[in-house]
Order: structure tokens, then C-alpha cells, then sequence
């Protein structure tokens, strides 16, 4: 029988197998932040242990730090204390720190990709759930806490069970104004926020292998909102070109070792999926969420769902979330104001999503009762958008251009939405509280959110793209 | 790691689905740079008006006097979203030892028995039947026989833990100790691949 992608990588990385337990697994590349990390070197140091393999780490600031004044010390006392932690912690044990300031700094899933760091068939881990967008490259990649982060810092290697595995395709063309942000948003809706818990999921399909790799790389990263440990593509020419040529990737006579390797990265013909769904790409809209997790989405000129039909506990939570959101059951969603647009986060602040926003409202301006929020994933995102001119567009449609990092995604900084005021936000979380304690928050695509930034209310795109 | 064998507690019920990382630890309280403390902001949103430890939310169930107890009850996925373990830290420092529901997003689970927080999923039905007893009643979760029961109507149900997860517990080892003592199995490891 045949093996699926995730099998073929996993294999490759199982240093032993625990009788009736988990797998020992090695880990090729770890990612590390500000917030997750501080405990797990305390840890290390109370063991009296140093950092396994510091050249196959990677560090950045980018949950805690403000997107405005970068070249400042941060204000805020306490997250000023983490950053200098990490800068402290990085330099103790020799791993390599994109901190502020440093060319190379920005949200954590989105420098690895951009500096060649995350490559096919590796298997690569971060204190952080959205460490599966890295599965866009084809890798096993997956988010883990902070206990997992010291075992990795210490030994380079983790306990992990084998995960079962999932395969979603979509298949055929995507209509006009829906992108990859819509594809996974809807794959969630159908299949509900916990419904890949416990899987692995592959991602494939002609509307998936048609999508570039920041396209993949929004899908993967939002495996994690439908409960799934990790979301992966297989690798084509479209990932090998992408990762050619960039800081880390391999060179001359490696490079075409790897390459050889990379193209054997491919689920076999007769591979056995433990579960498969199939979705018709022609049948996804604009979607937008009204809820309080990514699974309560709908198409953009649906409805809100009724309650009527529902068990007891899910009538309670979605009456809740409905209460929480000010919403009503059986209402439309489209035409309702909104306060924030906010374009950024890892799901959605590469430079494609930067373009495909620009495409939106050049030459026109934003609607005066919104407030609008552009910040790139990371500087070299930053410096892009300038040297094609973006923040130009940007800026002459009144948005505001910030500085690389997490942001308003989480509202651990000062970019926080206000309590009761909506927010169409390309980020991938609408939990209660999550920009900001009382913040509503409506999850779309960066077309839906510039759409919404120039009319000021939850609009179709299509209708703007004339 | 404290080791875990048999809990014996009333509980907390909290009948809500999804309850997210962000709801046991909203980020804001993520700035910390140790492990200890998280309880008193664990469901602070949920907890107190306006982010006002003097204006506790009466209707919320850690504000009732009524419930306590070493085992939380909520309803299924419980621990979705972020892979934060101030979370799982956040759930033991306020005092649980055993979390119950029908279930659990793998990081949080992953998290709480990396902490010594042993998370026992059970059947929808038995969470109902649960749900359904008063503040005073009792729950006896039974690491080693792998057993949860209601102790005032004796119904019962048998829990999965695989068996590596299960000895750690039960002797407050952690996968650290073991991964350390496999040094020269990694660095062959590392050779062979290479
Ligand atoms: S952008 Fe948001 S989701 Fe992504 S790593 Fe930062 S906080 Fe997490």
C-alpha cells in the first residue's frame, strides 16, 4: 500500500517508537517568539542544560511589540521586560534573534517562509498554534506549548502520537473575488471548528495547486481553527521555485541534492486517507464570519442562521455568540456597518494580500466612520509594499501603515479594538476578546476587508470590482 | 510535576461549547515571564465587569460559592485555539487537577499533561448526567483504573490515556527527564540522517 505525504516525512523523523505511546520525534527547525518562550529557557536553566541545537532555531519579537515607533523603546513596562528577555535568553544560548529593528524581523510564520527557513519534508515546530501555514511548503509543521518548547530547545526532539489523517480537495475553478481566504473559511463552516480535531489534514486538488504559496500559505494556517494539528500541500514547482534563491534555502550542489528529494513529497496514488471530503471550488463565495469561532461562516449574501433546529447546547452557544456579536438570527450580514478594517496577521499580511488590497482601493478613498489598519507581516513585507508603491495607494485612501508584527490579531499591544465595535479583520480568530476585550470581530478575506474599508459596511467585493 | 491518582472532588460545571484559550487566558495576561500566578486571571472576562476584580459577574459560575472543587466540567472542545500553556497553567494554579469533557483540543490536552492537569474525556450523554448533579456532589476519577464515576448514583465510564502519558502521571515524570536520557540515540540519530 502507498503512503500519504505526512507518512513519508513522519517516518523520516522518528528517532523511536514508544510501545503503547508516542512516537520520539525529531525536530529539523524551530521557531521561537517573545511569549512563549521566556518559561521554557527558565526551565533549561533550572536544569542546568543548554540549548541542544542553536543553529537550527530561529527567533523573532512580533506578538508583544507596537507597530508604531519601532525604533523606540517599548512603553509598556511588561511587554518591554519579554522582548529583552528573549534578546537576553538568544544571546545566552547563541540562536539567531530578528529582533526589533533587525531587517529581517516580523510575525514568526511569516519571516520563516520569506527567509527560506521552512523548507519541503522538514518537520518544524513553534510555541505557537499557526505554525501549520509552514505545511504550504509540504512539512510536518505544527504548534506546540511552552513544556514542548523546552523539550525541543534541550533535546531537538518531541513526543508526539501519529496523527490520523484527513484530505480535503477542492477541485475546479474559484469564481471572481473569492480567494484562498474563502476557501478555508468555508472548508471551516462546513466542517465546523472542532470537526479535524486530531488529524492532520492534506490539502489538494487543481483550486488548491493552482494557488500560489502565500495562497497555501493562508489555507495551512487556518488547518488550526478546525481543530486539525497541522495542514499540509504537497510540494510542486510552484514551492520550489518560491524557495529558490532565498537567505536559507540550500545552495548549488545541496540545492539539487534537496530538490530530488523534495519531489518524491507526494501522497502515492493508493495512500489511505482516514477520512476524505470533497469540495466543488465554484461553490465557495466571499465568505465572512458572524460568530465567536471561525467555524460560524457564511457566504456573503447568506443569512445568519436560525437556532430553531438546534440541540439545546448549540442553540445556548450560538445565542451567545449572537449576543455577544449584537447580531441577530435570520438577519443578512451584508450592509452592516463597521467601525475597523484590519489587513494583517499571518493568515493574511504577504505581499500578494497587500497587492490584492491595493487592487481594491486604488484610487479611491476609505468611508469616513472606519478606521483602517494595514501592517505587514514582517520588514521585508514592509519594504516591498514601498518599492511597489502600495503605501502610496494605501495612504491616499486614508489607511494607515504600520510597522511588522502581530498587532490587532491579538491586541496584546496597544492596536486594540474597542469594546461593542466591529471589526472586519483578515486575521483568524473572532474568540470573544481576542482584539481587544468586548471587540466584534467579522473574519474576511483582504478583498472583503478593503471592500468594507471603502464603503463602510460588510460589502461583496465583486460589486466594487465592477 | 505533581503525580496524579485518584481525584475525589466536587466540580465546577461550565456548560459551554468551545471554550477557548482566549477565554481561560485572554492574551493581555500572556506577558509574564514565569509560570506562576495565572489563576486569578483564569475566565477573567468571564469573571469580572469590566476587567474590575471588585465587580465579580454574579451569574458566572467561579463567582458562585455554591460550586468548588479540584475537577472543571465543560462542555465539548474545550481548549480550542491558541497553543498558549498559560492556559493549562492558568486551570492548575487556580486549583484543578482534572478537567472533564466529551472533548478537547489536542494542544490543550497536550499542555495539561505536560502540567500534571489530567484531561478526562467522556461521552456526550455522560457529561449531560453529569451537568445534572447538584453543587454537593462528588466525582471519583480513577487514574489508574482509567475510570470516572458519579459517585452519588454510582454510573461510571472508562477514559482513554495512552500508556506512556499515563505513567508519567501517575509518577510526576515529564517527557524532558525521558528525551534527556536519549542523547546518544538522537545524536545517531542525527549521523545516520546526515
Ligand atoms: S498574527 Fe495572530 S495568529 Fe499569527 S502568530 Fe501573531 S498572534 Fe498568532
Amino acid at each position: 500500500m502507498g503512503k500519504t505525504l505526512v507518512e513519508k516525512i513522519w517516518e523520516k523523523h522518528v528517532v523511536r517508537s514508544i510501545e503503547g505511546g508516542p512516537d520520539v520525534l525529531y525536530i529539523d527547525k524551530h521557531l521561537i517568539h517573545e511569549v512563549t518562550s521566556p518559561q521554557a529557557f527558565a526551565g533549561l536553566e533550572k536544569r542546568g542544560i543548554p540549548v541542544a541545537r542553536p543553529q537550527q532555531v530561529v527567533a523573532t519579537a512580533d506578538h508583544n511589540v507596537p507597530t508604531i515607533n519601532q525604533h523606540l523603546p517599548i512603553r509598556e513596562e511588561l511587554s518591554r521586560k519579554q522582548v529583552e528577555k528573549l534578546i537576553e535568553n538568544c544571546a545566552n544560548h547563541g540562536i539567531e534573534l530578528y529582533g526589533l529593528g533587525h531587517r529581517y524581523q516580523g510575525i514568526v510564520h511569516v519571516i520563516g517562509p520569506e527567509l527560506g527557513f521552512t523548507q519541503p519534508g522538514m518537520t518544524i515546530v513553534c510555541g505557537d498554534s499557526h505554525t501549520s501555514t509552514h505545511g504550504a511548503f509540504g512539512s510536518i509543521a505544527f504548534g506546540i506549548g511552552t513544556s514542548e518548547v523546552e523539550m525541543v530547545l534541550a533535546t531537538q526532539c518531541l513526543m508526539q502520537s501519529k496523527p490520523k489523517l484527513m484530505r480535503i480537495n477542492v477541485e475546479g475553478e474559484l469564481a471572481k473575488g473569492v480567494v484562498a481566504k474563502d476557501i478555508i473559511l468555508y472548508i471551516i463552516a462546513q466542517i465546523s471548528a472542532s470537526g479535524a480535531t486530531g488529524f492532520f489534514v492534506e490539502y489538494a486538488g487543481s483550486a488548491i495547486r493552482s494557488l500560489s504559496m502565500e495562497g497555501r500559505m493562508t489555507i495551512c494556517n487556518m488547518s488550526i481553527e478546525m481543530g486539525a494539528r497541522g495542514g499540509l500541500i504537497a510540494p510542486d514547482q510552484t514551492t520550489f521555485d518560491y524557495v529558490q534563491g532565498r537567505t536559507f534555502a540550500p545552495k548549488g550542489e545541496v540545492w539539487d541534492k534537496k530538490l530530488a528529494e523534495w519531489k518524491e513529497l507526494y501522497s502515492d496514488a493508493d495512500a489511505q486517507f482516514d477520512h476524505e471530503i470533497n469540495i466543488n471550488a465554484a461553490d465557495i463565495e466571499p465568505m465572512i464570519t458572524w460568530g465567536t469561532n471561525p467555524g460560524l461562516g457564511i457566504g456573503i449574501n447568506d443569512a445568519i442562521p436560525t437556532t430553531e433546529t438546534l440541540s439545546e447546547g448549540e442553540k445556548r452557544n450560538l445565542k451567545k455568540a449572537l449576543e455577544y456579536m449584537g447580531l441577530q438570527e435570520g438577519k443578512a450580514i451584508k450592509g452592516m456597518p463597521v467601525q475597523h478594517v484590519f489587513i494583517g496577521s499571518c493568515t493574511n499580511s504577504r505581499i500578494e494580500d497587500l497587492r490584492l488590497v491595493a487592487d481594491v482601493v486604488k484610487g479611491r478613498r476609505k468611508n469616513d466612520n472606519v478606521k483602517v489598519m494595514i501592517v505587514p507581516g514582517s520588514q521585508q513585507v514592509a519594504e516591498q509594499v514601498r518599492a511597489e508603491g502600495l503605501d502610496k495607494i494605501f495612504e491616499a485612501a486614508g489607511f494607515e501603515v504600520r510597522q511588522a508584527g502581530c498587532s490587532a490579531c491579538l491586541g496584546m499591544n496597544e492596536d486594540k479594538v474597542p469594546a461593542g465595535e466591529y471589526c472586519i479583520s483578515t486575521s483568524n480568530r473572532n474568540f470573544e476578546g481576542r482584539q481587544g476585550a468586548g471587540a466584534r470581530t467579522l473574519l474576511a478575506s483582504p478583498l472583503t476587508a478593503a471592500a468594507a474599508a471603502i464603503t463602510g459596511v460588510v460589502t461583496d467585493v465583486r460589486e466594487l470590482l465592477g | 510535576m505533581q503525580p496524579i491518582r485518584i481525584v475525589h472532588s466536587t466540580f465546577v460545571p461550565l456548560p459551554l461549547e468551545q471554550v477557548d484559550t482566549d477565554q481561560i487566558i485572554p492574551a493581555r495576561f500572556l506577558k509574564a515571564t514565569t509560570r506562576d500566578g495565572f489563576g486569578k486571571n483564569l475566565f477573567r472576562d468571564w469573571r469580572y465587569e469590566a476587567d474590575d476584580e471588585t465587580k465579580p459577574k454574579k451569574d458566572f459560575v467561579l463567582n458562585n460559592p455554591l460550586y468548588r472543587g479540584e475537577i472543571l466540567v465543560a462542555g465539548k472542545n474545550f481548549g480550542c485555539g491558541s497553543s498558549r500553556e498559560h492556559a493549562a497553567w492558568a486551570v492548575l494554579d487556580y486549583g484543578f487537577k482534572v478537567v472533564v469533557s466529551s472533548f478537547f483540543a489536542d494542544i490543550f490536552k497536550n499542555n495539561a499533561l505536560n502540567n500534571g492537569v489530567l484531561p478526562v474525556q467522556v461521552s456526550e450523554g455522560f457529561l449531560q448526567q453529569i451537568f445534572e448533579q447538584g453543587p454537593d456532589a462528588t466525582l471519583t476519577v480513577d487514574l489508574e483504573a482509567q475510570t470516572i464515576t458519579i459517585d452519588a448514583t454510582g454510573a461510571h465510564e472508562q477514559f482513554e490515556i495512552n500508556n506512556y502519558k499515563k505513567t508519567c502521571l501517575l509518577n510526576g515524570y515529564d517527557d524532558i527527564d525521558y528525551l534527556l536520557s536519549m542523547k546518544s540515540e538522537i545524536e545517531a540519530f542525527e549521523t545516520a540522517r546526515n
